[in-house]
This record gives C-alpha cells, sequence and structure tokens, in this order.
C-alpha cells in the first residue's frame, strides 16, 4: 500500500501543477485575444489601407495635349490618332520567330530588332513592348491581316500630336518630342504626370504653355499580384484635354508669308497696330515639326541642321540685324521732337559727307542736292540723316528709339529664344567697350548702321506704333485661354502669360511731346512709298483701299571698301554671305490704319528690290482679311 | 480490485466506441472540416494540390486515430520506451540519408508519403517521459540521477533536430518534455534556478544561431528594418490579420492571400489567411474550438485513474497549447518567426499524423480511464 500512497500522493503533486498551468493557459489566450483584437478591431483601418496599397496598383496613361487653334479656330497644333505596335512577351509563343515575320511585314531595321531584344530582356513578362509608334494604314491593316500568325502582339490606337500646317507655324509653337531626365525634374507637373511615351514641349510655345496645354492623365486601376502582374481591373478614370490655346495668328496671313520667303531666308511679322495681336510671325525657312513626334532620323536632321539658311533659327526674335534706313522715321521723329529740325530744314547732299577726315557715304553717288525731311525720307537720302543725327546726338536719339522698343524684348515671356538687341548710347558703350563715344558713331547710327542691332519684331511694333499715332501697344500672341480652373485663371492672370493686364489709359501710353510730329513721320513714310522717286515707289498700291506706307532699308553686313564702291557690282556678282539684307517696314491702310508689318529678307540686297515687293502682295491679303478677323472679334472669349 | 482488472480486460469493442469522448471526438471533426476548407482556399477556390491531400490525409489519420484509440492504454504505456527509441534511431537515420529541402535534412521517404520524425518525437517524448514519471518514486523526483536521465531524454532529440537544423520544432520538443518535468513535481526553483541560468547564456546562445536565425530575431524586433526582405513575411501577416476586421474580408475573398502576399499560407501562416477571411469572429471561434479541445484533453486526464495517462493527457493539452500559441504569436507578431505549424489546420503530414496519435491515446486514456497501471 507504500506505492498506492505514494501513488495518490504523486496524483496531488502533478493535479496541483495542472492547475497553474491551467491558469497560465487561461492568461496566455487572454494576451491572444488581446492582441487579435488590437490588430483587427482597433487598427483594422490601418491595415485595410495598408492591405488596399498592397492589392491596388494605378496605371498613368499618357495625357492628351489641348489644341492650339488660330485666331478663326482652325486647329494649328492638335492630336492625331495613331496606330502602334506592341508585343506581349508573355503570351509570345516563339519570340524570335515573330520577330522575323514582323521584320519582314514591317521592313524593321536590323537595330531596331536588337532594340526589342533588349526591352525584352528589361522588362517584366507581362509589359508590353512598343514595337512601332506609328504605323501607317496599311501597316496596320496587313498586321491585322495576319493577327491570327502572330501570337502576342496587339494593335493599339493611341493619340499623338499633330501638326497640319507642317512647318508654316513651327517657329511660333515648336514641338513635342519625349523629354529627356532634366526636363522631367525641371517641371513638377510634368514629373508627377509622367508616363513613357508622353511628349512634352520642346520649344516655342508649346514649352512655354507645357503647364496649360499638358491635360491630365487617365488613370487606370488594376488589382494586382505580390508579383506586380495585373489580375482585373478596377476602374478607369478619364483624363481631362488640356487647356485649349486661341491665338492671335491667321493661319492665311501666315501661310502667304511661308510662300512669299520660299527657299529665301529672313522673316515676316504682321501686327495689329491697336490691340498689339501678332497676325503672324514667319522666320524662313521653317522646318516640319512633325518629323520630331516619334525621333528624327539622324539624316532628316542632318539636313536641317547642315541647311545654310539656318531653318533652326527663329529669325523674327532672335535674328539680329541692322535696321538701316528703316531707322530713319525714328531718327526724324527724335530730331522733331527735340526740335533739332523742322519741315523747312534742308540738307545739300553731295553723295558724301566728311567728317575729321573720315568720308560717309550716302547711297547715291552723285547726291541728292538740297533735300528736305520729306524728300530725304522718301529717297531715303543718307547726307541728310548724317546731319540730323549729328545735330541730336546720339543719347537724344536713343531715349527716343527705346521708348518706341528698340532694345527691349517684345513678347518677352512667351519665348525664350527672344532676343533684346540693342540701341547704343555713349554710356553704354563707356560700359561695355570701355571707350568713349565717337561723333562718326552718330552718323551711322542715324541711317541704322554701326552698333545698333534689332529683331525683325521690334522694327515691326515700332511701325505699328508710328501707324497708331504713337502709342505704346503690348504685342501679344494669345487670345484668350480656357483655364481649367480659377486657381490656374488666376495664376495666369499674376504671370501676365495670357492676359493683358495693362490697365493704363491710352494718354499714359502716349510715346511723343507733339501729335504734329508723328503725322510729319507718316507722311514722309506715305510719301517714300507712294510719290515718284520714293524708294518703294514701285510697290505701291493706289487703290485707297489697300494703300500702305513704309520705309526701306538696306543693311550693310560688311563694311563696304573703296573699290567694291567704284566696282557697283550687281547683287548676284556679289557672293551670297556679302550681299545687303533687304529690309522693309510699312502699315496699311494709309486712311484709317490697322496693321503694322517688317519683312527681312537676308541677303536679299536692295530694300526697294527683295522686300518692298513681297509688302505689296501680302497687304492685299492682310487687308481682305481685315472683315473677316473683325466679325471673328465678337466671339472673343467664346471656346471655339 | 479483481473486479475492475476484470471489466476492464473485458471491454468490448462496441463498449469501446461508446466510451469514446464525443465532444473531443466532434470538435475534432468540426476543426477538420475547417481546415479543408481553409484549405480549399489557400489553392485560389480550387481543389488542387494542396486541398486533395490535406483531405486524403484527413481521411487516413482520422481512422487511424480511432484505430489508437481502441488499444488499451496500458498497451502504449507498456511500449512508450520502445517508440521513444524507434523515433531516436529515425531521427538518426534522417540526419545521415535524409531528404534535403531548403537548406535543412528533416525528411525521409517512406513510399506513400514524406515523413519528418521529428514532429512524431513531440508526442514521442511525452510517452517516455510519462512513463518514466509514473514509475518513478515521488521521492526520487528530485534525485540527481533522476533529473539528469529525464534531461538527457529531452536533450539527446532536441540536439538532434537542431542539428537538421529545425529550431522551432526542437524548442517545442524540449517544452514538450519540461512540461512532464514540471508536472512530475521537480522542484520549481530548480525550474526558476534554470531560466535564470538560460537569461545569462541567451548571448552565448545567439552567438551560436545561424546568421538566418538571428536575422529572424532582429527583425521580429523590428520588422520594419528590412520591409522587403527578412521583415516581409511578418509585415504582411499582420497587414493580412489587421484588414480582416472584424467579420473578415469573407471566405475566398482574402486578397492577402489570393494575391499571393501571403507566404507559406499553406502551412505555418494558415492562420494569417483564416483570419483575414473570417475576421475577429472567426478568429475568437477557431480559439474557442482549441480550448475546447484542450479542455477536453485535460479532464480525461484529471479523470484518468492512472499517472501515465494523467502525464500523458495533461503534457499533450499542453504541448497542443504551446504549438498554437508559438504559431499564433509568430503570425501575430508577438515572437520571432520559428517555423511551426497549426495543429491539424496546417498543411503537412507528419505533423496531423503525431497529433492524430496524440488524440488516439489521450481517446485511449479515456476509454480506459479507470485502468490502473502497475
Amino acid at each position: 500500500m507504500i506505492k498506492s500512497n505514494s501513488g495518490i500522493r504523486k496524483t496531488d503533486v502533478i493535479n496541483r501543477r495542472m492547475f497553474i498551468i491551467g491558469a497560465a493557459k487561461v492568461v496566455v489566450f487572454a494576451a491572444i485575444v488581446a492582441r487579435l483584437f488590437s490588430l483587427q478591431i482597433n487598427e483594422n483601418k490601418k491595415y485595410l489601407t495598408l492591405s488596399d496599397k498592397n492589392r491596388i496598383r494605378e496605371w498613368k496613361l499618357p495625357p492628351t495635349r489641348g489644341n492650339i487653334v488660330d485666331y478663326f479656330g482652325n486647329v494649328i497644333a492638335g492630336n492625331l490618332k495613331v496606330y502602334q505596335l506592341h508585343i506581349i512577351p508573355e503570351q509570345v509563343e516563339n519570340f524570335n520567330y515573330l520577330l522575323v515575320r514582323l521584320k519582314k511585314l514591317l521592313n524593321l531595321s536590323d537595330k531596331k530588332i536588337t532594340r526589342i531584344n533588349k526591352l525584352k530582356a528589361e522588362l517584366k513578362p507581362w509589359d508590353s513592348i512598343i514595337v512601332s509608334e506609328n504605323l501607317s494604314w496599311s501597316q496596320f491593316v496587313k498586321i491585322n491581316n495576319y493577327l491570327y500568325d502572330l501570337v502576342g502582339i496587339k494593335p493599339v490606337m493611341t493619340i499623338s500630336r499633330n501638326y497640319p500646317f507642317k512647318d508654316v507655324y513651327t517657329h511660333v509653337l515648336g514641338y513635342v518630342s519625349q523629354p529627356n531626365e532634366q526636363e522631367i525634374l525641371d517641371n513638377q507637373i510634368i514629373q508627377e504626370r509622367f508616363v513613357p511615351g508622353m511628349k512634352i514641349g520642346k520649344l516655342g510655345l508649346e514649352k512655354r504653355l507645357e503647364n496649360y496645354l499638358i491635360g491630365t492623365n487617365a488613370i487606370q486601376r488594376y488589382e494586382v499580384n505580390a508579383y506586380g502582374k495585373r489580375i482585373n481591373q478596377l476602374e478607369h478614370q478619364k483624363g481631362e484635354q488640356g487647356s485649349k490655346i486661341r491665338l492671335t495668328v491667321d493661319t492665311e496671313i501666315q501661310k502667304a508669308c511661308a510662300e512669299l520667303l520660299n527657299e529665301k531666308a529672313g522673316s515676316i511679322s504682321v501686327m495689329d497696330i491697336y490691340t498689339g495681336d501678332i497676325i503672324a510671325m514667319y522666320s524662313s525657312p521653317s522646318y516640319d515639326p512633325n518629323l520630331f513626334l516619334f525621333g528624327i532620323s539622324q539624316d532628316e536632321w542632318q539636313l536641317i541642321r547642315n541647311n545654310p539658311l539656318k531653318p533652326l533659327i527663329n529669325k523674327t526674335l532672335s535674328g539680329l540685324y541692322s535696321p538701316g534706313s528703316t531707322i530713319k522715321p525714328i531718327v526724324a521723329l527724335s530730331a522733331l521732337e527735340n526740335k533739332v529740325i523742322d519741315t523747312k530744314f534742308k540738307v545739300k547732299c553731295t553723295g558724301k559727307m566728311e567728317l575729321y577726315g573720315q568720308t560717309f557715304h550716302c547711297w547715291k553717288e552723285k547726291g541728292h542736292g538740297w533735300v528736305s525731311l520729306k524728300n530725304a525720307m522718301k529717297q531715303s537720302c543718307d547726307t541728310y540723316f548724317y546731319e540730323v543725327a549729328r545735330l541730336l546726338g546720339v543719347d537724344r536719339l536713343n531715349i527716343t528709339a527705346e521708348k518706341f522698343g528698340l532694345g527691349k524684348k517684345v513678347l518677352g515671356q512667351y519665348f525664350e529664344n527672344e532676343k533684346k538687341g540693342l540701341f547704343p548710347n555713349t554710356k553704354w558703350k563707356k560700359n561695355n567697350l570701355g571707350k568713349g563715344w565717337v561723333l562718326g558713331e552718330t552718323l551711322i547710327t542715324g541711317i541704322g548702321q554701326g552698333y545698333i542691332q534689332s529683331t525683325p519684331l521690334q522694327l515691326c511694333m515700332m511701325t505699328a506704333q508710328i501707324a497708331n499715332g504713337g502709342y505704346k501697344i503690348k504685342p501679344k500672341i494669345i487670345v484668350d485661354s480656357n483655364p481649367v480652373s480659377y486657381e490656374d485663371a488666376k495664376q495666369s492672370m499674376e504671370s501676365g502669360l495670357l492676359f493683358d493686364t495693362n490697365s493704363e489709359t491710352l494718354l499714359d501710353k502716349k510715346l511723343f511731346k507733339d501729335k504734329k510730329n508723328i503725322k510729319i513721320v507718316q507722311e514722309a513714310m506715305f510719301s517714300s512709298t507712294n510719290e515718284r522717286f520714293g524708294t518703294s515707289y514701285k510697290s505701291r498700291i493706289d487703290d485707297p483701299k489697300y494703300q500702305f506706307a513704309g520705309k526701306t532699308g538696306t543693311a550693310q553686313v560688311k563694311r563696304i571698301s573703296k573699290r567694291e564702291r567704284e566696282l557697283d557690282l550687281e547683287l548676284e556678282q556679289i557672293p551670297y554671305k556679302d550681299r545687303d539684307h533687304a529690309l522693309y517696314v510699312a502699315y496699311g491702310p494709309y486712311i484709317n490704319p490697322r496693321y503694322a508689318l517688317s519683312i527681312i529678307v537676308e541677303h536679299g540686297g536692295s530694300g526697294s528690290k527683295a522686300a518692298a515687293p513681297i509688302a505689296k502682295k501680302l497687304f492685299k491679303l492682310i487687308i481682305d482679311r481685315h472683315e473677316l478677323r473683325e466679325q471673328q472679334s465678337n466671339f472673343e472669349r467664346i471656346t471655339i | 480490485m479483481f473486479q475492475h482488472d476484470r471489466l476492464n480486460n473485458e471491454i468490448t469493442f462496441f463498449q469501446k466506441i461508446k466510451n469514446l469522448d464525443y465532444i473531443l471526438l466532434i470538435s475534432v471533426i468540426l476543426l477538420s472540416v475547417i481546415s479543408v476548407f481553409v484549405m480549399y482556399s489557400t489553392d485560389g477556390g480550387d481543389i488542387l494540390f494542396h486541398t486533395k491531400n490535406h483531405f486524403v490525409k484527413l481521411i487516413v489519420f482520422f481512422p487511424l486515430m480511432i484505430f489508437v484509440a481502441l488499444f488499451n492504454i496500458k498497451f502504449w504505456h507498456n511500449f512508450s520506451y520502445l517508440i521513444y527509441f524507434v523515433v531516436i534511431l529515425l531521427l538518426v537515420w534522417v540526419s545521415f540519408f535524409g531528404i534535403k529541402s531548403s537548406g535543412s535534412q528533416r525528411w525521409m521517404d517512406v513510399y506513400f508519403f514524406v515523413l519528418q520524425p521529428s514532429e512524431l518525437m513531440k508526442i514521442a517524448i511525452i510517452m517516455c517521459l510519462a512513463k518514466y514519471y509514473h514509475r518513478l518514486k515521488i521521492e526520487n523526483v528530485n534525485s540527481f540521477t533522476s533529473i539528469t536521465i529525464v534531461l538527457s531524454i529531452i536533450f539527446i532529440p532536441t540536439i538532434f533536430v537542431i542539428s537538421q537544423p529545425d529550431l522551432g520544432t526542437s524548442i517545442l520538443i524540449a517544452l514538450s518534455g519540461l512540461i512532464i518535468l514540471w508536472l512530475g513535481g521537480v522542484k520549481i526553483k530548480y525550474f526558476i534556478y534554470s531560466f535564470i541560468t538560460f537569461l545569462i547564456s541567451l548571448p552565448f546562445i545567439i552567438s551560436f544561431l545561424k546568421p538566418y536565425q538571428k536575422l529572424r530575431i532582429l527583425t521580429f524586433l523590428d520588422p520594419d528594418r528590412d520591409p522587403l526582405g527578412a521583415g516581409y513575411q511578418i509585415i504582411q501577416s499582420k497587414i493580412a490579420i489587421g484588414s480582416g476586421g472584424l467579420d473578415g474580408k469573407g471566405f475566398l475573398k482574402g486578397t492577402q492571400s489570393y494575391l499571393d502576399f501571403l507566404p507559406e499560407k499553406h502551412t505555418d501562416f494558415i492562420f494569417t489567411l483564416f483570419s483575414e477571411e473570417f475576421g475577429f469572429i472567426g478568429s475568437v471561434g477557431l480559439l474557442i474550438l482549441y480550448a475546447i479541445i484542450i479542455f477536453r484533453i485535460i479532464r480525461i486526464g484529471s479523470i484518468s485513474r492512472s499517472n501515465f495517462a494523467k502525464l500523458f493527457c495533461f503534457g499533450f493539452a499542453f504541448a497542443i497549447f504551446i504549438y498554437i500559441v508559438v504559431n499564433l504569436s509568430m503570425v501575430l507578431g508577438l515572437l520571432p518567426i520559428v517555423g511551426s505549424p497549426l495543429p491539424i489546420m496546417s498543411y503537412g503530414g507528419s505533423s496531423m499524423l503525431a497529433t492524430m496519435i496524440g488524440f488516439g491515446i489521450v481517446l485511449s486514456a479515456k476509454i480506459n480511464h479507470k485502468q490502473m497501471i502497475a
């Protein structure tokens, strides 16, 4: 029974110890339930969010850019459906066979094939590879016909930028292309909306107005698994197209400008003298911006780059030229304003003028004889303006010229590549060249040579401000915007980019002291075009509806040596690079003027022969379009 | 005495079936059914490999449990040492000829399925020690010899299992053994002393750990230190459980699991999937089911007249409890990740086999609870 006794005792021990453990178990189970409670009830929201973050992934699609339209609502930068070809590697049975087939069907280059293979190695098997960004319709049809045999390929329809007028607007609009890394980093909106295959503005208004044009991404939400593979689509959120931008330009006139400057290097600008609307702004030669959309080929790029007429330069805004005789209206006005001369003041032109042993030539070797302001302007007598400039002095001339916009950017904030040019004075020379001003330099500044440099658009604005009676205008190229939100609108107001915030009264914009003086200059310009012996008399239009007033200019690109002066070569005999630039500024109609223009033909020879005839052809069209334009302006704030 | 013996010995088959513990039995069946449905969910709502295999194993092992129960508890008492010894031999065999998989060698191929002897050791060690303490005089429980012997019984298999390497299972084996020491009456101060010694030597033990094991401990302390690497499992598990909420995402709708964010969802993280789909209510329900099973086993132990049956039942109840606690603490981020399955629920034949044998012996103890063992 001892055994039995000890057995009973042992049982007691076991039971007692079991009780202790039992209590411990209850505590531990309670702790686990508490933990469950804290995770599933207290922190449920947090973990639910985390779980959704795990399983839901968003795919952004490229946003659709806003259209850019001309004043009449014609789309000048739009969007076009394009056909693309994608390969989805995981669906392909035999990748090499597929590539061989595609190579034959689409004439793919070997380089392209290597690139596809490289992409295949880099991407996940369910990410699509873009074989061709822009299939022609016939290629697209061909692919669709063979679809049964091409397992794993997907023809896709998507949207791409399109410039229907090709090279006509390149220097205004710029173009879009794939962004580089720096461009993505620099612009936060691009950074947020970037998706591979997206194009951004690289130049011109496309670049400057990127944030308005860009649009918002369409978003597709997919449920994905742990490896990132899409399982099913949850939601499709449509993106919003970028804002529509309406420009002040007229495509008909712009096209005419392009034709008139065909195969020439040069620029034409046309401006509304009251509103400052830019009607046309063409720099020749131009190039087709559509070439850049899908990556320009090396050959095409070299062709553009190496063209001696320099199509890449926007001559209207960044071409710097001596204004030549086109500056004479300003010289005359400045002299009148400063009471240095009056209409009766006369100078005898003998064909040259001597100053401190230096000879200053008039373009007419035999001289013009005694000339007054009107005759001097009409025949563009250099000697007269040498004398006037000498009496006036460069500093007083500078003040007037800068008032009329020379030496300052015209459109400043719109175009990055716009240059401000230069109108010199004595202080400028001292500060920049460290030398004192020489009187001889005043003389050549008086005929628009020397240090003076201006852009064609500046000359256009200068002419416009003379034409409107001497009032300051603020040139603009954008009519209205279609801001997506109040915030955007406000922002654009503040930046002064889309709206003219200038609320000065006409009086504040007055650029003259005596209105009579403007009238005198206008009359002188009229006679230059419409009276016998005027430099652009041959290019006149007698019909008062189209009649215009203007001033020719011939800007030397190099100093004319004595020998050359004696030879008096014909234009064709001079090497292209050494020929003079031909310039012409004009406004019309003479009665109730409305438009001003400036024309530059690089190395075109004399202004009267090369530039003024262009104005004659253009003015007819400009005036004919006026009525249409007026009608259109009634709908100014209506979105087209 | 005589009458008792006669009665017990001549118990008929039908009486045995009648004497089974039906609450325990029904709970186990319920748990098995739940486990099949959960396995079906891990297969993405399809009857695939895991579901089929799990179901087949249940179909085979459940009758085995009844079969084990039909043997007299005395039989299991008599063969306890032998069983322990055989399992030790299997462990030795595995350490030489076992199948290697993902860096450890712990399996043997027995033609119809792959056996993991370390899982069987979880039961064998309880049987062995229960028999030892059943036979040991109470006066000798704290003697040097007996303690040396029981510690050897515990640490020999533990060391084999650690060297496989399989830290999780070895800890569970050691804990299952130590609980019998506790129940057998080893002085409490010994437990306290060894616990203190363990704490002091912990830094040394850690220095012996394999790099991946150290990483697991570091990850446990701060799962966010490497969210896509070592911390991934525990972070995803917590997300799954936490996002389940009060009533879960619904059967077959656990996004974490069917989108493959959840690792090891068939085995160690099966509770995570269950909890994601059935929420707090389901999880607590499952815990209650486990609690009923544990409670029934303890009850059978306490009505048993033999100390062997008592020790085995209490020990086994504790073992089941500790498996559950270790597994749940792991998936809930309360313990570092050590591979340990959830009884019956997790996919894995050996673990289920061992658990079913355990239940079988418990049921045998129930049928023969009046049986005295000399």
